[in-house]
């Protein structure tokens, strides 16, 4: 599923002197299939956007196209329950939603709210709790027993058993190991390659973003100010020092070495590994030269 | 949706009533309190009235923002004012319409009750929007200090009333964070049927108790470790200083006291 966002603006608070604008005219188109990031600064924007996604806040100004249903600024909506259940959000240390006595309840209770079936509910908490890296056995305990990363896993269950079309990531992996880190976003990456679950992830990691995304957002005070593919994005370093964000360590890295080397390598490469073997490759070329 | 909520909101600025000490304003709103209830005929109510709107004006917070805001207590004020209006039944009959019966002492009584109510409303709301938590708290501690020699706690409780203040829109920014992560998981106590939303509350209220007791150990423990131990030989980085201006504004209720005894029958 796909959600445009036309001239978008919002503001908190409007007519008070609590008032805040937050966006400003911003547009943004994500396809279907995308796995689309949104970087920015604290204080840029970010979650605002994030919560337009499936209609939690309504613009002030523009219109947000989700799917087939399109939230106008201004219009009263009813029923957005649809959108929702199309739309999941992981929020930012997503654990502070648990509430229920076991762990099974509280995946299930999104799938009921959306009128899925009890025994169907329960199966697909069998599957997720595995998914997401947990023993079967944790289903039965209290939340509140867990750990605070095995609590973010069960959060994310939780979003991800409503079978959103989209899913939204607000800083997954916040506050989370190295080790928990990377295997959140390698399931979510699964996740949208195997199941064509349109991603958008929000974060101020650049190095998520250019080792996951295909396409890149930045926003800044408010504005969208740069859309492109990760190349695109990251081959454009001086502006980015404008929106006060740094290239990923791994494009750092390459700057380094292209400028120790005197020379530049064929490609900008956004991971590890794909910089590693251009290097490899490199060298074989020039020992097979000499 | 707590956007427009102005309770103990403080809304900084730089008016005549915004600088003035706590101290003097704690006094002044306590004084008016009890000075409102000397009003009892048309002309004192005038009074009382402009007086508010004099301190409004002075206070430079948009009048509209402060009705607006104080939405919620108008709906409580048109109700006592119904309440008087029905059932109030002295004077001569003014209005008759099948069972409904007006009285002229129930619609005076219910104008009165109305002002009152507004009054007294506007004036706290205006204290609190003025003055920085933190300021009414110092101002509260150093008026109920000398109940220290009764062995009251105050410092202790000026603590607490500053940090349940404190936390007031931490709580707020909480609570419409779960609300809105249960909101994408379809429980929506904003809408649907009063049985809905009635669920709706445990999935919110949980999660907010969970973390408001997790804050108040982490506060505890922060506390702990920088060493506090109560307000002995405490001293203080605000420092209160008491001006001309508190002085006049302290005169102006005195001077409000005076015109009420004379005109009120």
């Amino acid at each position: 599923m796909d959600i445009e966002l036309q001239k978008v603006s919002f503001a908190y608070a409007p007519g008070t002197p609590f008032e805040k604008r937050a966006l400003f005219d911003v547009d943004l188109a994500i396809p279907s299939d995308s796995y689309q990031a949104i970087i920015g600064h604290t204080g840029s924007g970010k979650s605002t956007i994030l919560q337009h996604l499936n209609a939690l806040l309504k613009p002030t100004e523009g219109s947000v196209r989700i799917g087939d249903r399109t939230i106008h600024a201004g219009k009263k909506e009813n029923d957005l329950r649809p959108v929702r259940q199309k739309v999941g959000i992981v929020f930012q240390f997503p654990e502070h939603q648990l509430f229920e006595e076991t762990v099974l309840k509280d995946i299930i209770f999104g799938p009921m709210n959306f009128g899925v079936s009890e025994e169907e509910a329960i199966n697909r908490a069998h599957t997720l709790i595995k998914l997401v890296g947990l023993p079967e056995s944790v289903l039965e305990k209290s939340p509140f027993d867990l750990s605070g990363g095995q609590m973010r896993r069960v959060a994310i269950a939780g979003v991800l058993a409503m079978e959103p079309e989209v899913i939204v990531l607000d800083e997954p992996t916040a506050g989370l190991d190295p080790r928990g880190r990377t295997e959140i976003m390698e399931l979510f990456y699964r996740l949208h390659r195997e199941r064509h679950l349109t991603t958008i992830l929000v974060t101020h990691s650049m190095e998520d973003a250019a080792r996951y995304a295909d396409r890149i957002a930045i926003m800044h005070e408010g504005h969208c100010v740069l859309t492109g593919t990760p190349e695109e994005i990251f081959s454009n370093a001086e502006e980015l020092v404008n929106y006060r964000l740094e290239l990923p360590h791994v494009v750092r890295f390459q700057h380094q070495l292209e400028q120790k080397m005197g020379r530049k390598l064929p490609k900008l490469c956004l991971t590890e590994e794909e910089l590693a073997k251009t290097i490899a490759q490199l060298l074989r070329e020039e020992r097979d030269g000499q | 949706m707590m956007d427009k909520m102005i309770f103990g909101r403080f809304i900084p600025g730089d008016s005549f009533v915004h600088r003035l000490d706590p101290r003097s304003k704690l006094i002044f709103v306590f004084a008016f309190i009890i000075v409102v209830f000397l009003a009892n005929n048309t002309p004192t109510y005038i009074v009382l009235l402009a007086f508010t709107l004099l301190v409004i004006l002075m206070s430079r917070i948009k009048l509209y923002f402060l009705i607006n805001g104080l939405k919620p207590i108008i709906i409580l004020m048109v109700f006592t004012f119904l309440l008087h209006i029905f059932f109030t039944k002295e004077g001569p009959l003014i209005f008759e319409w099948k069972f409904i019966h007006i009285y002229e002492q129930g619609l005076r009584q219910g104008i009165y009750i109305s002002i009152r109510f507004l009054v007294l409303v506007f004036v706290t709301s205006i204290l609190t929007l003025t003055t920085s938590p933190i300021s009414i708290t110092d101002g509260m501690e150093v008026l109920l200090g000398p109940l220290k020699k009764f062995k009251l706690p105050v410092h202790e409780l000026a603590l607490m009333m500053s940090i349940s203040l404190r936390f007031i829109p931490t709580l707020m920014d909480e609570t419409d964070k779960i609300m809105k992560a249960q909101m994408a998981r379809g429980s929506d106590i904003t809408t649907g049927p009063i049985k809905d939303r009635i669920k709706a509350v445990v999935p919110l209220l949980v999660p907010l108790f969970v973390s408001a007791f997790k804050r108040a150990e982490d506060l505890a423990t922060a506390m702990e470790v920088r060493g506090y131990r109560g307000g002995e030989g405490r001293t203080r980085y605000r420092q209160l200083k008491w001006s001309i201006e508190d002085t006049v504004a302290l005169l102006s209720i005195v001077v409000i006291t005076a015109i009420l005894v004379y005109l009120r029958s």
